[in-house]
């Protein structure tokens, strides 16, 4: 904590800037904790560094050639003491940062559940996070809050001291989603999902954009972060149910064509299963969702007649129905069907469906 | 998925259907509609035409394809490369101060400047420009001038080869050129993920000049590399082992095999996304189980060690400048050669660190930021043995050594900053900040850059004879230097709020500030690279004045053991080597040139097939971004029947005769060029 | 001081060396540089390669919904195809023996059988591709189908580009007989020859077997 403050405190000094470090002195308890582990590593790796720096000031100016006093030793190429604390020094900042790292990395996670809610504040395991789902379009964020059944295009909120899970995805090319007041940002890239758990921990309007060129509207993509109390939220939740949209199929196809500056949207519903096309990427009329052509894929392909027909799994929707889908392909194995479908759908790596991650 | 709307909303996408004899060119591939672009075409084809009429007039065309084009001399071919690389610097860094001045009015609400469309283009031409076409022909230019010097080689393995490798490199560069005029340059970011660099997100010509050029000058690179690791490993002079090679053509050697083993990734990988783009594949779609995700793989893994292969020959520049104007010998010469390859190797485990947000876990996460931390270790020691080189020196505050102390000190900044960008929950709030883009220009500029100006003052006098102006480098160098942090200062504050790179507009004047420090910054570097400009044409007008002899600098390695600037042939004799720091140990052992004794000396032939085959491929290249595709075929059967002709000429080698090499020796005949 | 040492020679040191077999010298040395060279271009042509398979491993079971490698491949066909191959390794081995006993006539008569043995692999995999093409199987039918054509594309143009090679080689030793250069040459194409027979035996158990069996 001390070397927190005095970082702190150094920080800006040396930055000649007293605000605003939004990145340094965030609102979420994430943000926050990785914003002080820059402060750590930096400290640390002052040590070496600032002597390096005033030791090539002092040796060029002591041994400057006008300076006919100081040493000259011009075959003095080597000192083991030397060549060991040349090695030895950057060698233990590095074992220390690298355990910092490793320790962080893990505490970190974005995948992870959050291990408390603030530094005095522990996790409360009664409280489940609030799912937020994610959607990057060009150019504009759709999120979808499936508790309320509710949406909204370029507006979020959360309640402080809540945690909440992000479920991200993209129906276009990547971006990344980032609140810096938050917590660090996760990309978002299309038929993938990424996940981020984060708090936020003061009421406030933050804003929320995407750190990823995406194209043409790029820096507009951009929204409003709403951190409101419980009453707050409330209120909120209920100004979007009184909006006249509802986010179905047509409301969704009409909204993903590309746009600069989308202006806020409310949805005052949210059709059922409409997070999984989009993730799937048939959202679309006549989409074949990834999820069914990866199941067809595990199943060995749909044959060479599946480049002509490749409608038969249309629609299908191999989460609801894989036996259908299985019949259609493999015929042959109609005996062993509900043991092999079983198989796969109990292994994730196999059917990603709506738990495909990134990498 | 795919949205019809694309074209319209890029403005400018050139998405003509094509005609079968003129492709998709039309009248509306020129920049009518951009004032500034038009403007630059207007004074670029002036500009052009003047050089044209003046070479043409001073009746210099022969004398050019004579001497410079078709020469297969390492030494010439070495200027060339520094040449092209001044020329694009200028373009490059006129991007670089449009960026700054669009974002400096931008985030002070004057939003008219630039479109968003040709701010995405400029910021991503400046980056492929500066990469590939500044730092990388530098690099080059340093390592086939001086490295066959060093090691007491009269060429380097393959002279013809060589000849290609340049002219492909310009051959890239003459078409991201000809993309400022005619059409459009890629606006997806220097690195062109898919699939916003796909057909369905881009699908104007920009993309297709961006896949041409970089796999045109890709292949240069590639030649390059392999022809100088076996000139390394096969062309030393006796007596050279390994641990007795200079540092410079360690880092030579190693930068060369990084090249080899890694420029075909990048090859493969733009080859794959051509494919995408030209044959409806789906390696990197969206769709139909391509994977975005490999591209970006695949792209660091070529585009981590490439940035080290932009650095270590500058490592190796800066220790054969510290030793020789400390007047001592490199401290710690063994371990400079050990970080050396543990940085080349290292370099290869690392590319995840450019994107830990994509959540790839924490386990891989942090084996990657660790990697990465590791590599400051090597690093680090360089540091200490510059240092402890400095140290009991006599120091000579000459150009060269000013360049090598600033980039001492800015350097270990970028690598403070680069450290916490691998550190994977920092970089989940650093990553694509404006923080970031200050880090790399950190040790891009801090390093690389500085080495650069560092080493053209250190071996100018070696290439033609006298010193370079030290007034109007003074000033080049304190414009880069002052400016460099004026400029990215700001950057790095602004990351740590939180502001994110490649922005072309602001919702709010907050940042203003910031971007107009930048901004006054980026004029100062202008500054620098006007002076250093007006440093070399000042240095050509009063050559009489600073006039020098072979080795100005109290050298201590080969290249100066011959006579300024070399002889076409080298050394007249092969010399033997005893000692690192082989000229310096001979002066030591009262080493005297002969002036007698001399025997003929083989030399290969200068050959014109470099340049008609590049000149070619140009064509095709252009042909093929248009789709004029017979002109595309027509270019490639003649490339392939002139490569095949060429193979048919057994006559390419001849030797200098003895007499004429005594003659050149003792001072009695132009050194320059072979009579043939 | 420590590494400054330096053996010094009775009479001080020779920096010159004055070597009057220079001329033989620079050619052996030329000649080894261009093996190495080659060997170098080689194996940065096989990371090429290494990347195509990877990518091959990775998106190779995206069938998108269509045809998987049972569907498609005749391991019949893609055998006679790799007997071919192989033979024309080994005929290549007999053209550089004969090279070795400067036996002109029987070196161009081996790698006439190599060319020919070689076509006949190109023919085959064209065939293949044809195939492929007409029932729908092009490189954009799905993220396998584009691994696919690439890998097996890639190495046929090799093939093919070998072959040229190889009558460009024919008509220069006609010409000027088994000179230095010559002898270079075909030892550059057969180290060229035998790379692409171990890169398809890659291809051949990677994908085909494989893909057919597994």
């Amino acid at each position: 904590m001390l070397l927190k403050r005095v970082g702190l405190f150094v920080l800006p000094l040396l930055l000649l800037s007293g605000c605003q470090l939004t990145v340094l002195n965030p609102s979420g308890d994430i943000a926050a904790q990785q914003g002080d582990l820059i402060i750590y590593a930096t400290i640390l790796m002052l040590i070496v560094i600032v002597p390096v720096m005033v030791l090539t000031v002092f040796f060029a100016l002591k041994y400057r050639a006008s300076n006919k006093e100081a040493e000259y030793e011009p075959d003095w190429d080597h000192s083991v003491t030397l060549e060991v604390i040349v090695w030895s020094v950057p060698l233990a900042i590095i074992i220390c940062l690298a355990g910092l790292t490793w320790v962080a990395t893990h505490r970190l996670e974005p995948y992870d559940d959050l291990k408390r809610i603030s530094v005095d504040q522990p996790i409360d395991p009664s409280v489940k996070p609030m799912e937020v789902q994610v959607v990057a379009l060009d150019w504009k964020w759709l999120f979808i809050y499936p508790e309320y059944g509710i949406a909204t295009v370029n507006e979020a909120a959360a309640i402080v001291d809540r945690p909440v899970e992000f479920k991200i995805t993209s129906a276009t090319v990547m971006n990344a989603f980032y609140i810096p007041e938050m917590a660090g940002m996760i990309y978002a890239m299309g038929g993938m999902e990424t996940e981020l758990n984060a708090v936020i921990n003061a009421p406030g309007e933050f804003e929320g954009f995407s750190a990823n060129y995406s194209g043409n509207g790029f820096s507009h993509m951009r929204f409003d972060f709403h951190a409101l109390d419980q009453a707050g939220f409330d209120a909120w939740v209920e100004k979007v149910r009184e909006a006249p949209l509802a986010l179905d199929q047509d409301a969704y196809v009409a909204l993903e064509p590309q746009s600069t500056a989308h202006p806020v949207t409310y949805y005052s519903s949210v059709e059922e299963g409409i997070w999984d096309k989009i993730l799937n990427m048939c959202a679309g009329v006549d989409d074949l969702c990834l999820n069914d052509m990866m199941m067809a894929d595990a199943l060995g392909g749909g044959g060479i007649e599946g480049l002509y027909n490749r409608e038969l799994f249309r629609g299908l929707c191999a989460a609801d129905d894989p036996q259908g889908l299985f019949d259609i392909l493999r015929p042959d194995l109609a005996d062993r069907r509900d043991e092999i479908i079983h198989a796969m759908l109990s292994d994730d790596t196999l059917l990603p469906s709506s738990k495909a991650q990134a990498n | 998925m795919a949205s019809p709307t694309a074209a319209v909303e890029h403005g400018t996408d050139i998405v003509n259907s094509a005609h079968w004899f003129w492709g998709k060119l039309g009248w509306d591939i020129f920049p009518f509609y951009d004032p500034i672009i038009f403007g630059t075409f207007i004074g670029t084809c002036l500009l052009g035409l003047a050089v044209v009429g003046a070479v043409t007039y001073f009746r210099l065309w022969g004398y050019l394809w004579n001497e410079w084009f078709t020469s297969i001399d390492h030494k010439k071919i070495g200027i060339m490369y520094m040449i092209l690389g001044v020329i694009m610097l200028v373009r490059g860094f006129a991007d670089a101060l449009l960026m700054r001045l669009h974002q400096a009015l931008a985030s002070a609400g004057y939003v008219g400047f630039l479109p968003a469309y040709h701010y995405d283009q400029v910021f991503t031409v400046h980056g492929v420009i500066m990469i590939f076409f500044v730092a990388m022909p530098f690099v080059t230019g340093f390592m086939n001038y001086v490295m066959p010097l060093q090691i007491g080689a009269r060429d380097v393995a393959f002279p013809f080869l060589n000849n290609f490798s340049f002219w492909l490199t310009v051959s890239g560069a003459i078409l991201i050129m000809i993309s400022l005029f005619v059409g459009e340059f890629a606006a997806t970011g220097w690195l062109a993920y898919p699939p916003l660099s796909g057909l369905t997100f881009s699908p104007g010509v920009g993309m297709d000049y961006y896949l041409w050029s970089l796999n045109i000058a890709g292949i240069g690179t590639t030649l390059s590399g392999i022809n100088l690791v076996v000139t390394i490993v096969k062309m030393r002079a006796p007596g050279m082992t390994w641990m007795k090679m200079p540092v410079f053509t360690w880092t030579a050697l190693c930068t060369n095999i990084l090249i080899v083993a890694t420029f075909p990734v990048l090859t493969a990988t733009l080859a794959l996304l051509t494919a995408d783009r030209y044959l409806g594949t789906h390696f990197f779609t969206n769709e139909m189980g391509g994977s975005p995700m490999m591209y970006v793989n695949l792209i660091w893994i070529w585009g981590h060690p490439e940035v080290y292969i932009l650095m270590l020959p500058i490592f190796g520049v800066f220790s054969e400048v510290v030793s020789t104007f400390c007047s001592k010998r490199l401290f710690g010469y063994t371990s400079m050669v050990y970080a050396t390859c543990v940085i080349m190797i290292l370099s290869y485990i690392v590319w995840l660190h450019h994107f830990f947000t994509m959540g790839a876990g924490a386990n891989v996460n942090s084996f990657f930021g660790i990697s990465t931390m590791i590599i400051s270790i090597p690093t680090g020691a360089k540091l200490f043995n510059w240092l402890f080189t400095m140290y009991k020196g006599r120091i000579r505050f000459e150009l060269p050594m000013m360049w090598t102390v600033a980039f001492m000190l800015t350097f270990v900044i970028g690598g403070l900053t680069g450290v916490l960008l691998a550190i994977p929950p920092a970089d989940y709030v650093l990553h694509n900040s404006l923080f970031l883009v200050a880090h790399f220009h950190n040790v891009i500029i801090g390093g690389v850059v500085f080495g650069i100006f560092a080493g053209i003052n250190f071996w100018w006098p070696k290439a033609f004879g006298f010193k370079l102006d030290p007034f109007w480098g003074k000033i080049s160098f304190w414009g880069w230097v002052v400016g460099f942090w004026f400029a990215f200062m700001p950057l790095y504050i602004m990351g740590l709020m939180g502001v994110t790179r490649r922005l072309s507009q602001f919702e709010d004047t907050f940042y203003a500030g910031y971007f107009f420090v930048a901004l006054l910054g980026a004029l100062m570097i202008a500054i620098g690279v006007l002076a250093f400009v007006v440093q070399i044409a000042v240095s050509i007008l009063k050559r009489e004045e600073l006039k020098v002899d072979g080795d100005p600098w109290g050298g201590r390695t080969l290249e100066w053991a011959t006579t300024s600037p070399p002889p076409y042939y080298n050394f007249a004799f092969n010399i033997r080597v005893h000692a690192l720091d082989a000229w310096q140990h001979m002066k030591d052992n009262g080493y005297k040139k002969p002036t007698e004794g001399f025997t003929p000396i083989h030399m290969p032939h200068y050959t014109s097939s470099g340049i008609i085959i590049s000149g070619f491929m140009t064509v095709m290249g252009f042909a093929l971004i248009w789709h004029v595709w017979w002109l595309a075929a027509v270019t490639f059967f003649a490339s392939l029947v002139w490569g095949i002709g060429h193979t048919f000429n057994y006559n390419r080698d001849y030797y200098i005769p003895a007499d004429e090499v005594q003659a050149i020796e003792n001072g009695k005949a132009p050194t320059m060029s072979p009579a043939e | 001081m420590s590494s400054a040492t330096v053996e010094t020679p009775k009479g001080g040191f020779e920096f010159i060396v004055h070597d009057d077999h220079h001329h033989d010298d620079g050619d052996h040395h030329h000649e080894t540089g261009t093996m190495l060279g080659f060997w170098i271009y080689l194996m940065s042509d096989c990371l090429i390669f290494g990347i195509l398979f990877a990518i091959y491993a990775v998106v190779g079971q995206n069938y998108a919904a269509g045809p998987a490698p049972l569907d498609l491949f005749e391991l019949d066909k893609i055998a006679w195809a790799t007997a071919w191959l192989l033979l024309s390794s080994i005929t290549y081995g007999f053209s550089v023996i004969k090279m070795h006993e400067n036996n002109k006539n029987m070196m161009m008569f081996w790698l006439i059988i190599t060319g020919i043995f070689g076509a006949g692999f190109l023919y085959l995999s064209v065939e293949e591709f044809m195939h492929l093409w007409h029932i729908g199987a092009g490189p954009g039918a799905s993220a396998f189908l584009s691994a696919f054509w690439f890998l097996v594309g890639t190495h046929g143009v090799h093939v093919a580009c070998g072959a040229l090679w190889l009558v460009v080689l024919l008509v220069q030793v006609q010409i000027h007989g088994l000179t230095h250069e010559n002898k270079r040459r075909i030892l550059c194409l057969s180290l060229f020859w035998h790379f692409l027979d171990l890169i398809w035996i890659g291809v051949f158990s990677f994908v085909y077997l494989t893909g057919v069996l597994l």
